[in-house]
């Protein structure tokens, strides 16, 4: 498989994504421009975390109508994989290839540390190979993670179970407390409807590599190699 | 014919904003203690060419819809006059 992970003006994680795809998951990697036109091949393309377009206007909003995501939202309706990172969870929201906005953290605080997350469902890529458990910690960086859809919509993504991750404590409650920026049920990731687009906040390259003291990032990562099985 | 379109953007009223929220509490603490409620959003102004207003309101109704304004989260509203 190979991936792609999409360099905006302003995307300052897409190294990080490369790295811990082709050092700590050995896999075919490449970046690609915002300005190209050609997804070169990629069966899986990243959008990174980051500030795309200095987040001007919101999050996402710009970056969107960048030349490469027209490919991107191709991709993504012939049933490629896509998954967006925090900013990049916001583009892709913004292209509405999933439900749903990244609000202002309900404290006006950017937001960076470890936090807990639980995985939602076995019913899709992403999650079905993690224990359903275990409570799995990531960073999150962000100032725009509080997640918020429709009444309907948030039905229906509990109903067919499009919720990947919710925020938990470290022994995996799901609780108010546990909830770092207000999000809408605590949620963290989601998958759209067809199950080949995925969204999360956290950033699991970040946690992908033993020298930086936590690879639980990577047991997340590496469910996206299952498709191969 | 050039035209000057005044847009405003808010987030919709059933959203929390954080934002006015503490802007609310900053007015407190400065002694007008009458503010109710605060509401962030934001005036964005353009210039664009069109044959007739009816055709200035339809393009900045497009801009707002597809770019401006996210309708999950805010609404939006806009005067246009010729410039």
């Amino acid at each position: 498989m190979k991936f792609g992970v999409v360099v905006f003006p302003g995307s300052n994680c897409d190294d990080d994504t490369v790295f811990a795809l082709q050092h700590n998951l050995g896999q075919e990697v490449i970046k690609l421009w915002h300005k190209d036109h050609d997804l070169q091949g990629c069966d899986f393309v990243i959008l990174p975390g980051g500030f795309s377009y200095g987040d001007y206007l919101r999050s996402g909003a710009i970056s969107r109508f960048s030349p490469i995501m027209n490919e991107v939202i191709q991709h993504a309706k012939r049933g490629g994989y896509v998954m967006g990172i925090c900013n990049g969870f916001q583009i892709v929201c913004e292209a509405h290839l999933l439900p749903g906005v990244l609000l202002r953290n309900i404290e006006q605080k950017f937001i960076c540390r470890n936090i807990h997350l639980k995985a939602q469902t076995n019913q899709s890529l992403l999650t079905a190979g993690l224990d359903q458990e275990r409570a799995y910690r990531v960073p999150i960086a962000h100032a725009e993670g509080r997640y918020f859809t429709d009444a309907d919509t948030l039905k229906k993504l509990n109903d067919q179970e499009q919720v990947l991750f919710r925020y938990c404590d470290a022994q995996g409650n799901v609780s108010e407390a546990a909830n770092p920026n207000g999000s809408l049920e605590n949620i963290a990731g989601i998958c759209n409807e067809s199950r080949n687009v995925f969204g999360l906040m956290p950033h699991p390259e970040r946690a992908a590599d033993e020298a930086l003291g936590n690879t639980d990032g990577k047991l997340i990562l590496e469910q996206v190699l299952n498709v191969l099985v | 014919m050039e035209f000057v379109a005044d847009i405003n953007i808010m987030p919709m009223k059933e959203i929390l904003d954080p934002q006015g929220k503490a802007v609310k509490l900053g007015l407190h603490n400065l002694g007008i203690d009458q503010v109710s409620d605060v509401r962030i959003g934001k005036h964005i102004t353009l210039r664009l060419e069109a044959t007739d207003a009816v055709e200035a309101e339809s393009k900045v109704k497009t801009a707002c819809e597809k770019l401006l304004a996210n309708l999950i989260m805010e609404e939006f509203s806009f005067e246009v006059r010729i410039a």
